[in-house]
């Protein structure tokens, strides 16, 4: 968003400034990666400074408090900062304590998340000694950060397993509260296709209870058991605990967030870019992407006083990795579910939409490169809109 | 699609799931619960229709804040509604699934 802003809004009229409690920015969609030795702890994290503008103010700080009201923010240390303007872009987090036992005493000796670069890399360090067994992996509710993120985990699990030899000591459970392996129903219809034909069981509408670290089993509200050896668990996810003490999330602490136009629902000054609001997209880094395309003109409106445009359709775009160097992708957004079909040309792609493919796994390597030099710097990917087409792609 | 439910003609959707709630009524529920094998109780009625409820103010349903609502508890609404309870006891109640999942 600075990088976009900061061309429009120009000193000496506007200041903008960047509070970040870290100093280091991480490439997430990498955690995935990590724990089978695909990518290194330095092909993911870098320093954020480096892709800072340098007309925008970085602070590196933690923030007590947003005073909504007052227009301030309180940061760690008693300072204050007055807004015109404020986007919150704090996004989500694993809370495996919201789980009894989750975090208990098998917790990254048998229990594992992948969700924080902590948890990745103490499960890669498990997978390289790891002898075989019951290997479930588990979705704890909905929402989640990247709901395809567990599935490709499991893909990848199997792909690495083979490539180990030792396909046949590990038996691999996928384990969802949803009823069935994704949220929309032609995607669901192809990703069961694809777990079947790898052999992964899947075990649908489980609610989870707790996790019994002495029986090493997950149990669910209905008293369904399940038993593991090795446990990888999307716990559940939350917004940021700031949005708690500054008294503006739901009970999720995700901000109240009007779903076309990305400003807040309560304060009109205050807008919401990416997993940090409640609208109902996926929580993904495309759609934060798309969504900052759409927020950069709705705040320019904002300050010139004209009306928000009601643009942002949920548009999302997400390579799912199939494991063996393939990948599927999907593009959807709040009213079309993901098809078949060619992207970003119609009929001609060059990727192929809810098919495996080795281009696909391509764009999807690609896409890290992409990252750290396109999407940071706040350049526009060609070919693909904010908002979603409906071209090329095979709607009933 | 069309459906007879409880002796009246009834819009559904293809998973069972009324598209008119104004065609609910309680003997639709309790012929609806039938179908899920339930046999609806007072305490049943109380979740109903605070589902009910929650649907008419526009309130997103979860099993997350069902637990915490005061209503029930977690425990509770898996013995009265098994397996899927947040599916089957809005599917009763009349209203849409929850697409709290996206």
């Amino acid at each position: 968003m600075a990088n976009h802003l900061h061309h429009h809004l120009k000193h000496p009229d506007w200041e903008i400034t960047i509070i970040d409690e870290r100093e280091e920015h991480h490439y997430q969609p990498g955690y995935l990666f990590l724990p089978f030795d695909i990518y290194a702890p330095e092909d993911i994290i870098k320093t954020i400074e480096e892709f800072i503008p340098k007309e925008v103010k970085l602070v590196n700080n933690n923030i007590t408090r947003i005073l909504p009201a007052d227009n301030k923010i309180e940061l760690s240390g008693g300072s204050e900062l007055v807004y015109d303007i404020l986007i919150i872009a704090t996004g989500a987090k694993i809370a495996p304590e919201e789980t009894e036992g989750m975090k208990g005493s098998e917790w990254q000796k048998s229990v594992f998340d992948f969700y924080t670069f902590e948890g990745s890399l103490a499960l890669r360090n498990k997978l390289r000694h790891w002898e075989g067994g019951k290997l479930v992996v588990h979705i704890t509710e909905m929402p989640i950060k990247c709901p395809v993120a567990p599935l490709e985990f499991a893909f990848l699990a199997d792909s690495f397993f083979k490539h180990k030899h030792m396909r046949d000591k590990v038996e691999i459970t996928y384990v969802t509260p949803l009823s069935g392996a994704f949220t929309k129903p032609k995607a669901t219809e192809a990703l069961e296709h694809l777990l079947h034909e790898k052999g992964i069981n899947i075990e649908p509408d489980f609610a989870i209870e707790k996790v019994d670290n002495e029986k090493k089993e997950i149990v669910d509200y209905g008293g369904r058991v399940i038993p593991f050896d090795l446990l990888v668990t999307v716990p559940t996810n939350k917004g940021d605990e700031l949005m708690e003490r500054s008294g503006m999330g739901d009970d999720l602490n995700y901000v109240p967030t009007h779903k076309a136009t990305l400003q807040s629902i309560n304060h009109a000054n205050i807008f919401v870019l990416g997993d940090a609001s409640n609208i109902p997209a996926s929580k993904a880094g495309s759609v934060a992407h798309f969504e900052a395309e759409i927020l950069t003109d709705n705040i320019l409106r904002f300050v010139h006083g004209e009306p928000l445009k009601e643009e942002f359709d949920g548009h999302a775009n997400c390579f799912i990795e199939t494991g063996n160097g393939k990948a599927l992708l999907i593009d959807f957004n709040y009213t079309h579910e993901p098809v078949e079909g060619s992207f970003p040309f119609a009929g001609i792609g060059p990727l192929r939409l809810l098919k495996e493919s080795r281009m696909n796994h391509m764009g999807k390597l690609a896409f890290r490169w992409i990252y750290w030099n396109v999407l940071l710097k706040g350049t526009h990917i060609p070919f693909v809109s904010a908002t979603m087409s409906e071209k090329g792609k095979h709607y009933a | 699609m069309e459906k007879t439910i409880a002796g009246k003609n009834i819009t559904v959707n293809e998973e069972g799931y009324l598209t008119d709630f104004s065609q609910w009524d309680e003997k639709v529920g309790e012929a609806l619960a039938a179908e899920a094998s339930i046999t609806l109780s007072a305490r049943h009625w109380e979740i109903v229709k605070y589902l009910q409820n929650e649907h008419k103010n526009q309130v997103a349903l979860s099993i997350r804040r069902i637990g915490k609502s005061g209503v029930t508890d977690i425990k509770e609404f898996y013995q009265l509604f098994p397996n899927a309870p947040l599916k089957t006891a809005t599917k009763i109640a009349g209203i849409p699934k929850p697409a709290s999942c996206i």
